[in-house]
Parts: structure tokens; C-alpha cells; sequence
């Protein structure tokens, strides 16, 4: 089931469901509540982004990283994990956040320049945001292989993109993760575009099979269907616990929008090609299909849409009312422990800023 | 334990025996650390007693190797990463300036990283190219990094179990050329602290500093210059981030003279901070310019010119004759 480059889909684009033989037995259990609910958490994921890059538009953040037609890469993975498994993502998976329950206003705070990390990747087993491309794999993997010395069942998922697999770091991550058997789903959402650059460019065969050449067992996925994402992250979520080390996850979709709100996706990219991945959005089919069962109706979408305006108004309020940091925070955790020339530094400049009236 | 005498090498090994043994969170990595005992035989048996997920060989690559160190230790564990040649480093570099110097800082706290990096470094032993570099003053200049170096035995013990301990990074720069000379090693003396300088020969005309495989050079400086009837203070650096600028200034108060040796090139070496800062500290003491000795603004040179590029007690020595022909 991981030797193959077939795309493994249990949703068609027009909403119709497929069955895979090895990949269907492992969302059994998804019902159709239980599909309702993946439904909502895309909705509200997409409200979040949209949210975000227009506070970005009105000059509240620096810049946005913009995950639209990657929810249900990030949802159905992210759905598929247990609350003990770690997370280490890349920087444009504020939907695997939501879905660890890390508070949409704290994701906000990187990107305003508040803070470097919004949250505690303790209290939610998930990093914050890695902007080294890659570098976020091999942590990943020393996690892992932390949890086996422990002796503990667990696994580590680490998120990056098309891109990140030209990067030596992840190359290295395939590399040890394989010959320790560490417990390690590396998930690569493929959106096609490096910024400016294609895929192609990055790799003349699949991703899959890059991880194949290293040992590491791989699967091509439809990366807009969430079930066969949630299908197959369980399944390589599997392997790794029951000590069958790592799985690489080629989740195949699209980056609907810009790289970041500072890119502009007309310079490179044909409007044919968007309208081409416009007919994949993975949350129409889902739609259809719960359509199909009579499983929504307008009443239904309404109140999704109602309780996804809420979180992103709750969204705005917080980042409006953000505390900013006060300039002495400056020399704030520069080490765990005393350092003198930070000491002096500190206070050099706080006595400089005393020279300075009102300033703090 | 009674004090017995040892090389360097295995001052470092006694050392590492003792932090693997005092904490189990303790974990070695590197290229050749197990069966071969790293290429310099500095963990010479320690797989064998530790076994291989305590003491582990790593695939060939830097990044990896500190990559993973950085996932180990936020599972909690004190990973202690061997890089097998100073020139060797490189490939890691990104991985030790953006995310293990920098992820306590850009976590609020909440991520720690009790790494400890080993780097064999500097020249002198006749080695071939990328074997003798001194790439301390990239580290040192990299904010959440402290960079360290011992220089005789004593140190090598205890200053390898002071950094591991330490819940920041640590770059640790072992003398590689001083891996065999011996001295006392003596189990049971009280630890000098990590993050000072000291002061190892007391003199009145002029202070002598050097850290590494150069304070065995100082010391020998001193002695010719004590026989010419001039009297240095050599000072052992020891932490190159943070600097011990006290115990520095102290003494270059008393002596009015200061020369900084090291084998890295003197342009944006360790010399030019402390210099700069020792002249803002003791500009009224002083009785000449702060005098530096290191390698030439030059790529390490083939062995059979690097006698020509170190700093040597002549080399030092005509350093602190300049220091009073001002």
C-alpha cells in the first residue's frame, strides 16, 4: 500500500464516494456526523485564513501565509492524530493549529511581529512556525527518537512542502528517521508551487518516490479529499506506533492563493490553472456529498457559516486588542540562564530610555 | 578517587563517563563515537558501557546530527553532539544559529536547549585541509550561544560536565593537538566555574591571554620571558561567550599591558572584542595599545606551512615587546 505513486481518493471532486482496499478499512468510523464535523472544522479553517489575510490587507499584520485549498490537507491529518502525538509544522498550518486547539488570536501574533511564537508547543504538541524550510523534519525526527528511547507508543507528524524536499535537512530527516525506524510521518503538502517555482522544479519524479529512495515506505494521497487524508495519515500514524518507522505522505493539492500576502501568483502562474484546481475544492465535494445523504441542508450551512463569522470576529477583536511588548522585553530569553553581557546590555538601555522622557 | 595523571583525552572521556553515568537524560552522538571511539578516541568505551541508545552513531551528516539533538531535547533528553573536525561544522551551521541558539528565544522560554556540541579544533598536527580550522568567532558571535574551550586537564573534566549541565547550548572547542598532553586530574577538586577566565601565572609587567591549545604556548612564553627578566600574567580564557572581561581588566589594571593570542585570524577575531572592550574598561591604564597574535585573513594553510601561520611563543613574544617599545 506504500509502493505504489497510484493517488489514493475515497471523494471524488464531484462529492462521490470511492473505496480503496487497503485505505477505506481506516475511516470506517467516520460517519456521517463524524464527516459533518471534519466539514465544519474546513469551513471554520477557511473563514480563519480568509479573516487573517484581510487583517494582514488593513495593515494589522506584517504578512499572512495564506492556506486556502489546503484545508483538508490539514484538517484530515491533523483529525487523525492522538492529543500525545507531537507536531512539527512548517509555516502555513494554521488548520493543523485549530484542530490541536491553539487559539486562532494567538496564531495571529508571529505574523503581527508581537511575538516570534504564539503559543507553548508544550501545551499543544505542536511547534510553532518553522521558517527555515526542512529544518522542522529533523526535530522531528530527534523527537521521535526520543519517544522510542522512552520506550513510549507514540508518533511525531512533521509538516513542509513541495519545496522543502530540494532542502538537505529533509533529505538527512528520511535519512535517520529510516535507519533508527524512528516513529515519524513526514507529511509533505504538495501545493505545486515553491513560491514562483513549479514542482517540476523541484523534482522530476514524485515526492513519493524521493522517500522511497531512502527507505522510507511512501503514498501519494488527493490531498483535497479529507477522508483519504485522514485515511492514509492513520494508517502511516499506525505503522509508526506499532514500531514500523517512518511514512512519507505526498498530499497532492493546490495553493488556491499567493505564497504569502507579499507574493503575486499572476507573475508565474496561469488563471487556467486555478480554475483547473477551483473544480478540486475540498470543501464543495464534501459538501455534495453530504448533500447526496441528506446529511445538510440550508439551515445547516447557515449555521456553519454563522459559528465560522463568530471565530473569525472573535479573530479580529483579538488581534486588535493584542498586548504589544514593552521595549525592555527586548532581552527576554536570550539564554535559560544568567548572561552577563545581556545583563549589561539591559541595563544600558534602560537607562538610556530613562534619559528619554516618557518613553516606558 | 585519588588525583592520577592523564592526557587531555582522557580527562574529556572521565568526564563524559561521569555525566552519562549522573544523568540518564544524558545522550552522545556523532560520526565514529561507538565501536571506533570517535576518530580521536574520546568516547573510547563508552558505547560499550552506556550502550548504543546512550552513546550513538550517526549517519554522516552535521545537520542531522544537531537537527535530531534539537528534537531530543525537547523529548527532554541533554543530547552532547560530536562534530569530528572543526572544518566539518559547517554543514550544521544552520541548524546551531537558527534553531538551537535561537529556539529558546523565539519560544518565549518555552523551549530549552541543553545541547552540548564538541568541536575538535585548531592546527598543529600536520593534517590536511579542513582538519585545523578555529571557527570559533562565528559561534561566539551568534546571540543564545556560549562558546568554551579548555586548556589543560583539569578543565577538560570538569568544564565537559559543566556545559552538558548548562540548560543553554554550549559549544565546547577541545585542543586537539593538547589531546595528549597529561596532567593532573583529580576527581574530587572543587569545579572552577564555567564562564570564568583564570588567571594561571601571576605577573606584573604585562597580561598574556590565551584559550585553547594556545595557553600551553602562553605558559611557555612566559617562562622565556621570566628568564629575559620580564614577568607576564598569563590568563586561560576558557569562556569565549559570555567573556570574563572582570578578570581580565583586573589584572590589565596591574600590568598596564595586554596581548590576546589565538590561532583564528586576528581581523573580526575573539582578540578585536576584548580589545575594544578592554581599552572602554582600562583606557587609563593602559601603557600601549592592546597587542594581537593570531592566524593571518587567510584560508588554513597545507601543513607544511602551518608553523608560519600559528602563533608561536616567538611570535607572542615579539607581541609584548611592542607593547613597550610604545
Amino acid at each position: 500500500m506504500f509502493d505504489t505513486d497510484d493517488l489514493v481518493q475515497l471523494v471524488t471532486e464531484s462529492g462521490e464516494r470511492r473505496t480503496h482496499p487497503d485505505f477505506s478499512p481506516y475511516v470506517d468510523d467516520i460517519d456521517l456526523p463524524a464527516l459533518r464535523r471534519l466539514y465544519e472544522d474546513l469551513v471554520v479553517v477557511r473563514r480563519i485564513d480568509a479573516e487573517a489575510t484581510a487583517l494582514q490587507r488593513q495593515g494589522e499584520l506584517g504578512l499572512w501565509t495564506p492556506l486556502l485549498g489546503q484545508e483538508a490537507a490539514q484538517v484530515g491529518s491533523a483529525r487523525a492524530l492522538d492529543a500525545d502525538d507531537f507536531v512539527f509544522a512548517s509555516y502555513r498550518e494554521h488548520g493543523v493549529a485549530y484542530c490541536r486547539g491553539v487559539d486562532p488570536t494567538h496564531m495571529l501574533r508571529l505574523w503581527r511581529g508581537s511575538t516570534h511564537s504564539g503559543w507553548n508547543p508544550f501545551e499543544y504538541k505542536m511547534t510553532t512556525p518553522a521558517i527555515i524550510v526542512g529544518s522542522q523534519a529533523l526535530h522531528a525526527t530527534g523527537y521521535g527518537m526520543g519517544m522510542q528511547f522512552d520506550g513510549v507508543t507514540g508518533a511525531v507528524i512533521t509538516y513542509f512542502g513541495d519545496g522543502a524536499t530540494s532542502q538537505g535537512d529533509i533529505s538527512e530527516a528520511f535519512g535517520f528517521a529510516a535507519s533508527f525506524v524512528a516513529p515519524v510521518v513526514f507529511f509533505c503538502q504538495n501545493n505545486q508551487w515553491a513560491i514562483s517555482e513549479p514542482v517540476s522544479l523541484q523534482s522530476p519524479v514524485s515526492i513519493a518516490a524521493r522517500g522511497r529512495g531512502f527507505g522510507v515506505p511512501s503514498v501519494r494521497v488527493d490531498g483535497n479529499d479529507v477522508l483519504a487524508v485522514m485515511a492514509v495519515t492513520r494508517a502511516a500514524l499506525e505503522r509508526a506506533r506499532e514500531g514500523g518507522g517512518p511514512t512519507l505522505i505526498e498530499a497532492v493539492t493546490y495553493r488556491m492563493g499567493p505564497h504569502t500576502t507579499s507574493d503575486d501568483p499572476t507573475r508565474y502562474r496561469p488563471a487556467s490553472l486555478d480554475e483547473e484546481w477551483k473544480a478540486k475544492d475540498p470543501l464543495a465535494r464534501i459538501r455534495v456529498l453530504l448533500a447526496a445523504e441528506d446529511a445538510v441542508d440550508e439551515d445547516y450551512l447557515a449555521q456553519i457559516k454563522a459559528q465560522a463569522d463568530t471565530t473569525a470576529a472573535v479573530l479580529r477583536r483579538g488581534c486588535l486588542e493584542t498586548v504589544e511588548p514593552v521595549p525592555m522585553s527586548l532581552f527576554d530569553n536570550v539564554y535559560a540562564e544568567p548572561h552577563p553581557l545581556v545583563d549589561e546590555e539591559r541595563q544600558r538601555f534602560a537607562a538610556y530610555l530613562d534619559t528619554l522622557e516618557g518613553s516606558h | 578517587m585519588t588525583a592520577t595523571t592523564v592526557p587531555l583525552r582522557k580527562a574529556l572521556n572521565e568526564g563524559l563517563r561521569r555525566a552519562l553515568e549522573d544523568d540518564p537524560k544524558v545522550v552522545l552522538m556523532g560520526e565514529d563515537i561507538g565501536k571506533l571511539g570517535g576518530v580521536f578516541r574520546i568516547t573510547d568505551g563508552l558505547q560499550k558501557d552506556f550502550g548504543p541508545a546512550r552513546v550513538i552513531d550517526t549517519p554522516l551528516a552535521e545537520s542531522g546530527i544537531i537537527g535530531t539533538a534539537v528534537g531530543l531535547a525537547m523529548r527532554g533528553y541533554r543530547p552532547v553532539c560530536e562534530i569530528q573536525f572543526d572544518g566539518f561544522i559547517y554543514p550544521g551551521f544552520d541548524q546551531i544559529v537558527s534553531q538551537v541558539a535561537k529556539l529558546h528565544y523565539r519560544t518565549s522560554g518555552n523551549v530549552k536547549m541543553p545541547i552540548t556540541i564538541r568541536v575538535p579544533f585548531g592546527g598543529g598536527i600536520g593534517a590536511i585541509e579542513h582538519h585545523s580550522e578555529s571557527p570559533e568567532g562565528y559561534f561566539a558571535a551568534t546571540a543564545g550561544l556560549r562558546v568554551v574551550t579548555c586548556g589543560n586537564v583539569g578543565d577538560a573534566y570538569t568544564m565537559i560536565q559543566q556545559a552538558i549541565a548548562s540548560d543553554d547550548p554550549v559549544l565546547f572547542f577541545e585542543p586537539k593537538r593538547r589531546y595528549s598532553e597529561k596532567g593532573q586530574l583529580d576527581p574530587d577538586a572543587e569545579a572552577f566555574p564555567l564562564y570564568k577566565a583564570r588567571v594561571l601565572t601571576q605577573g606584573t609587567d604585562a597580561t598574556l591571554l590565551a584559550y585553547g591549545p594556545l595557553v600551553t604556548t602562553a605558559l611557555r612564553a612566559a617562562e622565556i620571558a621570566a628568564q629575559e627578566g620580564r614577568s607576564l600574567e598569563v590568563i586561560d580564557l576558557r569562556s569565549i561567550s559570555p567573556l570574563d572581561l572582570d578578570t581580565i581588566a583586573e589584572s590589565v589594571r596591574r600590568t598596564g599591558r595586554l596581548v590576546i593570542t589565538h590561532e583564528a585570524p586576528v581581523f573580526l577575531g575573539i582578540g578585536a572584542e576584548i580589545a575594544a572592550r578592554i581599552t572602554e574598561r582600562c583606557f587609563f591604564h593602559l601603557e600601549a595599545p592592546v597587542e594581537r597574535v593570531g592566524g593571518f585573513s587567510l584560508p588554513y594553510p597545507p601543513a607544511k606551512l602551518e608553523e608560519h601561520f600559528l602563533p608561536d611563543a616567538d611570535r607572542i613574544l615579539d607581541a609584548v615587546d611592542r607593547t613597550f617599545a610604545a
